[in-house]
């Protein structure tokens, strides 16, 4: 089985490597400020001991008063697991750095957020609509769509 | 030599084989002397007898409603029971429909089965107007009537009705395949009322 990483243990890194970045930390989730997203993934990605080297899958959720994307990140090296979430604080217009250029896999994904949440995805090489037609007003996915 | 000399058997004359042949010939000249009628010259005659009183409207809503041909056309699940229906357990062929037709210009019925989404409406609406008249609709299971679970959500058309016109709705999600062969009847019994020498109701 893929063994979870303590969060707590994970987060000190962090913070050693770019201090005052992590909000919260707790079980298997680290919760971190949005201008160190791109750097908190690289890091993540390369530094000996984690190689997180596999993002299996890319999301976002809407807490009424600001929006989180949330990475699941895995190490196929040493078979451990991590979440990692962003918490946004422009909540009338969200964005975000692309970690396209970090897990390729997540081109598709950023697509879809910024389809259905209109999360504004910066450095993303092709961001454009994936599931709804040009002309369609508003991102459903958000909570305070009305149709 | 003694052999040469000795005389051959009748059978194998000559002269017997040309007699045979010869009265042969003669019994056939004799038989037919007289021509043999057309056998088909009551066509000549005028039409005083075999045929059958009927309303062209019977014959045409006969024939039409005994080999409606479905388009090959799948949305969604309802298609597998689609699929169910046309293979040997349920066998659509019993009602003279078993060419499923990867054309739309060469089919009769298209059976809507399953969830049509905003943005594949134009290409559904594309396939019934490829369709030519007379053409049928049956819209089948719950999310093709009315959009069924999905019919608040911003991707969803509520009911297919809302593009192209419907001749037969059959409920369930989905329907079981006896349900869209007792659909496929309910069909066959409005082509039979259909009147085709007034101008029928365009979409």
């Amino acid at each position: 089985m893929t063994v979870e990483l303590q969060a707590t243990e994970v987060a000190a890194k962090l913070e050693a490597a770019f201090p005052g970045c992590t909000i919260e930390s707790s079980g298997n989730t680290i919760v971190i400020k949005d201008e160190f997203a791109l750097k908190a993934a690289t890091f993540l990605k390369n530094a000996a001991g984690l190689d997180f080297n596999y993002l299996n899958f890319l999301t976002a959720t809407d807490y009424q008063t600001y929006f989180e994307v949330i990475y699941d990140l895995v190490s196929l090296e040493h078979n451990h697991k991590l979440v990692l979430k962003i918490k946004l604080n422009n909540r009338e217009k969200p964005e975000l750095a692309s970690v396209t250029g970090v897990w390729k896999g997540a081109d598709f994904q950023e697509r879809e957020i910024f389809d259905l949440f209109g999360i504004n995805f910066t450095g993303h090489p092709n961001l454009k609509r994936i599931f709804l037609w040009e002309g369609f007003q508003g991102y459903p996915l958000r909570k305070d769509f009305k149709q | 030599m003694e052999l040469n000399n000795q005389p051959q058997p009748e059978v194998y004359s000559d002269k017997i084989l040309d007699k045979t042949e010869g009265e042969g010939v003669e019994f056939v000249k004799q038989q037919h002397q007289i021509q043999i009628e057309d056998p088909d010259s009551w066509q000549n005659e005028e039409s005083n007898h075999n045929f059958i009183l009927a309303s062209a409207d019977a014959l045409i809503n006969w024939s039409r409603s005994s080999s409606v041909w479905p388009v090959n056309a799948g949305l969604a699940c309802c298609a597998f029971e689609m699929i169910s229906t046309a293979s040997s357990r349920f066998d659509i062929s019993r009602f003279g429909m078993e060419i499923f037709r990867p054309s739309p210009r060469q089919a009769d019925l298209l059976i809507v089965n399953g969830t049509l989404t905003w943005k594949m409406a134009p290409q559904l609406k594309r396939i019934y107007e490829q369709m030519a008249e007379p053409k049928y609709v049956i819209a089948m299971g719950s999310c093709a009537i009315s959009g069924g679970l999905f019919r608040n959500s911003y991707a969803v058309v509520p009911g297919v009705n809302k593009i192209i016109p419907v001749d037969v709705y059959i409920p369930g999600c989905p329907p079981r395949p006896e349900a869209l062969l007792y659909g496929i009847q309910m069909l066959h019994k409005k082509i039979k009322k259909q009147r085709n020498f007034e101008k029928r109701k365009s979409a």
